[in-house]
């Protein structure tokens, strides 16, 4: 194989990489939706409180300490050297629960029968609030997480793929991360997982009848608002799995909120319902970006990252509006 | 009495379409009118003018466009920052490329150039809709500022990547560059928002104000009872864009007089003029003024209060900041989704009625 | 009931006399994926008449009305409206042609007020454009008034006076599908479009809507097309009838023939097709 081509393969499969963390944010987005026709904005804003929280569980950091420290002039940081890691994800899971629940009783609760324009507004005020709350309690300053995932390029496979060029031309080997590929087996396990939850069991059936007809599943027996603490959590849940990805890869800090937005051409090109259709969106959004940024990228001046994927949904839509999974959209009158 | 009227006692239709039907009220809004352009230019200070004024009225403007687009038309947009930018970088290429321009005719201009683009980026509403639409808009959003940033012909080859508004006149006087005086720029910023203000609420209630609204609340039926779907939501795209271009450019030019791109127009903005259109009120001209009032009085309030009196470090008053806005939001939704400017008109309806409400 | 158009027929002036043909269906056929709507019909209506559509649920009879109006586009045949053939039409240009309807559920604009509903209605004999709008005083607001006095016109014959300025989303439901009529007669049809008028409607209400339609019927001339269910109410309103089953026309004529039409007989009565 020539280096050309090798090059391309790299770009693709960093690409299906990046994508399926893409997939995984956008999983939270399509879970929330489907379960209560609301687009959560917050969902980006979840994984950066859910990692804020982790790292400070982990360091043992007091949380609200510059707000006590600003009101009563003590000089609290750190109470003591941290929980061990297992314990603070599930200290933290516990977090997202209880957020889930808040969440419900003072937002969600008011907010039923509202056009689905609110609702989204709605969580861009939660996104705000969520990302005010956690910088207040853990502090804005750039945080290092590691949780125990290995890093750095994978030797071996530099090794193994060095021997796939052609003789005599001049290849370094490809270069993979093992967190991407800890990542991505994650996040294939968490889809699997998800997409059974909600195939098999009677909580998963439950929320699929919600997200069909809220009346009709109302009249059947299904408690709405249970529903929706669950369908948050689970949210909440994946926020926290892509909190720890992200974090673990580039640092906890606020551009980690922003991966939300990178979320919405995936659901896009997927569609808002359909957990498959947001796994192949988020792969066509993580390879496309990546080619894009290999070989058009250079033309016109690079970091064509920020936009590609927007144009890609856009462009789509413009061709198919339903989306990548949706039937054709028959209107009636 | 004041403020109130015992019935319908109008003899004509046009006295029926007036924007102000109770007298006291017209009195009390010219009073106000007269105060801001008469009375405040005499006491203005430095502070005021670009800590409170100057940012309102732009915002103001800025509201205005994005309220007609989303309120009237009811096409959600995320793109407010980016053009946002096409407006000041507009501005900054005509005020450089034509020196001896004035700048009443640099920010037309510019409102004119940004409504083009808008257009363009409006295009793709006439297949896609709701959120779907709100990605497009950023698409907008992200594509433009990364242009800005990217090219260097936007920025006249700076070395900073920065854009700095030389200086340039109205009637002789400075309104932009570092010898402008505070009421100068303030009367120009005023003068613009009261006119487009009045143009803005003269779109709204006529025929043009119908077949947006008649798209917002039900597309379909719209156009079966002879709404142009193109023409309706081109020529909303295209208006908001013009507002929100004028804004932009006032927002660089007379505001802050040199911004970088990325900094000054980023997505924030975006959604920080979406909130104001919601606080204010959805649809309506009065709570555009309401909302950017609210948003920009709130985090000056804020600041004085934490940092200023309670003598709080400036990163923690911001957090505190960004998370009582958000609350905020989720507040109004809640309690009155049609914003400031419904409750506005409630106790308006509720003071006419008083005493016998029945 | 002094409400006068410029003319019969209202701002939609065609050379027309009563009893010619102003509307001719020619074979249409309309599906959707595998399903068809409409197989094969063809119809027409004549000016200055009362046509009444009827047949059980998913006959075809709505999806009519949207081919008519341009809302669905047949996969075949042709649509003559006022001499003019067409094939692929938008639903604005079909409006601005002169065809306006009510609809089965309706489909008020919530937001504004019943005035500026029917105002809306208005839309396609508006001229003036946006920069005479943004100035306002002039041209724009002499028009605006004109328009006014028209549609206050329409709001005396229906006899909503009193609910002008209420958001129309707030009204029960007779006196919205009364608005709605209202929007439609504002455009001055020669061709309106009823599409189940008195659904939910109890018989008083039926009876004031029944009176409107004979009224605008009889003083304007104006041309209708109706779907509705109540057999008492259609046959007798219409001039002529025309009966849909699963997409295909099993009967057209008077209200006497259609009632003595086997094949309606049996469709109603819910005989089974053996065909």
């Amino acid at each position: 194989m020539s280096p050309a081509f090798l090059n391309f393969i790299e770009i693709v499969l960093n690409g299906l990489m990046a994508g399926i963390m893409y997939s995984l944010v956008a999983l939270g987005f399509v879970l929330i939706f489907k379960a209560s026709g609301i687009f959560n904005f917050a969902q980006g804003v979840m994984a950066l409180f859910a990692a804020l929280t982790l790292v400070g569980l982990q360091t043992g950091q007091v949380p609200f300490s510059h707000l006590i420290n600003a009101i009563f002039g003590t000089e609290l940081h750190h109470w003591g050297s941290g929980l061990h890691t297992v314990l603070a994800i599930l200290f933290t899971m516990a977090l997202m629960i209880l957020l889930a629940w808040v969440i419900e009783r003072v937002v969600l609760k008011h907010l039923v029968n509202q056009e689905p324009i609110i609702l989204f507004m709605a969580t861009i005020g939660l996104a705000y609030f969520l990302e005010g709350f956690g910088d207040l309690m853990w502090g804005s300053d750039v945080k290092v997480l590691d949780v125990g995932l290995p890093s750095g390029g994978s030797l071996w496979w530099e090794d193994v793929t060095r021997t796939w060029v052609t003789e005599g031309s001049e290849y370094w080997g490809m270069y993979i991360d093992r967190l991407d590929v800890a990542a991505t087996s994650v996040a294939v396990i968490l889809v699997v997982g998800l997409s059974a939850f909600s195939q098999y069991t009677a909580t998963g059936r439950a929320l699929r009848a919600v997200a069909d007809d809220h009346q009709a599943a109302m009249s059947v027996g299904i408690s709405l608002r249970t529903i929706w603490v669950i369908v948050w959590s689970i949210a909440g849940f994946v926020a926290l799995v892509a909190g720890i990805m992200w974090g673990s890869k580039s640092g906890v800090q606020f551009s980690l909120s922003l991966i939300a937005l990178k979320a919405l051409p995936v659901l896009i090109l997927g569609g808002f319902t359909s957990i498959p259709g947001a796994i192949v969106g988020g792969l066509i959004i993580g390879v496309g970006e990546k080619l894009a940024e290999a070989y058009v990228g250079p033309l016109v001046g690079g970091a064509i990252e920020n936009w590609f994927a927007y144009m890609l949904a856009l462009a789509f839509l413009l061709v198919r509006p339903q989306g990548l999974f949706g039937d054709r959209i028959i209107e009636r009158i | 009495m004041f403020y109130r009227e015992a019935g319908d006692f109008k003899t004509s239709y046009a006295a029926d379409q007036q924007t102000f039907p109770i007298k006291s009220e017209r009195w009390l809004f010219w009073a106000f009118i007269a105060i801001a352009f008469l009375v405040v230019p005499f006491f203005i200070n430095d502070y005021w003018n670009k800590a409170v004024l100057m940012p309102l009225l732009i915002y103001a403007m800025a509201a205005l466009g994005l309220n007609i687009l989303t309120g009237y038309c009811g096409q959600v947009s995320l793109g407010t920052g980016g053009f946002m930018a096409v407006g000041a970088y507009a501005c900054y290429k005509l005020m450089t490329a034509f020196p001896g321009m004035d700048m009443f005719s640099v920010v037309i201009l510019s409102g004119f150039i940004t409504a083009g683009v808008g257009l363009l980026f409006g295009i793709p509403s006439l297949r896609i809709k709701g959120f779907y639409l709100a990605v497009a808009t950023l698409a907008a959003q992200f594509f433009l500022v990364w242009m800005f940033n990217k090219f260097a012909w936007f920025y006249n080859y700076s070395a900073s990547g920065q854009i700095t508004a030389p200086e340039r006149t109205v009637f002789g006087i400075a309104v932009t560059g570092p010898s402008t005086t505070p009421w100068a720029t303030y009367l120009f910023a005023l003068t613009f928002v009261f006119v487009f203000g009045w143009v803005a609420r003269n779109l709204t209630r006529g025929r043009l104000g119908r077949s947006w609204m008649a798209i917002r609340d039900m597309d379909i039926a719209a156009e079966i009872i002879g709404v142009s779907p193109l023409r309706a939501k081109l020529s909303a795209f295209g208006v908001s864009s013009f507002y929100i271009g004028m804004a932009g450019a006032m927002f660089f030019a007379n505001y802050l007089g040199a911004i970088e791109v990325t900094e000054a127009f980023g997505i924030e903005k975006s959604f920080l003029v979406l909130f104001m259109v919601i606080i204010g009120g959805l649809g309506s001209i009065l709570g555009s003024f309401l909302g950017a009032v609210f948003l920009v009085l709130l985090p000056v309030l804020l600041k004085n209060i934490m940092v200023g009196y309670l003598g709080w470090a400036t990163d923690l008053a911001a957090h505190v900041q960004i998370m009582l806005i958000g609350g905020l939001i989720v507040f109004f939704l809640i309690a009155e989704p049609h914003g400031l400017a419904q409750l506005w008109r409630v106790t308006k309806e509720k003071l006419r009625l008083w005493p016998f409400p029945y | 009931m002094n409400m006068h158009y410029s003319s019969a027929g209202g701002a939609h002036r065609d050379n027309l006399a009563k009893g010619e043909t102003l509307l001719q269906v020619d074979n249409i056929s309309l599906s959707f994926g595998g399903v068809k709507a409409i197989q094969d019909v063809s119809f027409d209506i004549k000016k200055g008449e009362i046509r009444a559509i009827i047949g059980p649920n998913g006959a075809g009879k709505t999806s009519m009305l949207n081919v008519i109006n341009g809302f669905y586009h047949p996969q075949e045949g042709t649509i003559t409206f006022r001499g003019k053939e067409r094939r692929r039409m938008r639903p604005h240009v079909a409006a601005q042609q002169g065809i306006s309807r009510t609809f089965q559920n309706i489909a008020l604009f919530k937001g504004m007020s019943v005035l500026d509903n029917i105002m809306t209605g208005r839309m396609t004999l508006q001229k003036r454009n946006m920069l005479w709008h943004a100035l306002w005083h002039g041209p724009a607001q002499m028009e605006e008034l004109e328009h006014r006095a028209a549609v206050e016109k329409i709001i005396d014959f229906l006899e909503i006076e009193a609910i002008r300025k209420t958001p129309s989303g707030r009204l029960p439901y007779g006196l919205q599908k009364r608005v709605e009529l209202g929007r439609a007669l504002a455009a001055e049809p020669a061709l309106l479009l009823l599409d189940e008028p008195m659904a939910g409607m109890n018989l008083e209400e039926k009876e004031d809507m029944s009176r409107f339609i004979l009224d605008v019927n009889h003083q304007f001339g104006t041309t209708i097309a109706l779907i509705e269910h109540d057999m008492g109410v259609v046959m007798d309103l219409s001039d002529r009838v025309m009966v849909l089953d699963y997409g295909r026309k099993i009967g057209d004529g008077t209200p006497d023939d259609v009632r003595k039409n086997r094949d309606v007989i049996d469709a109603y009565l819910g005989v089974s097709h053996d065909d």
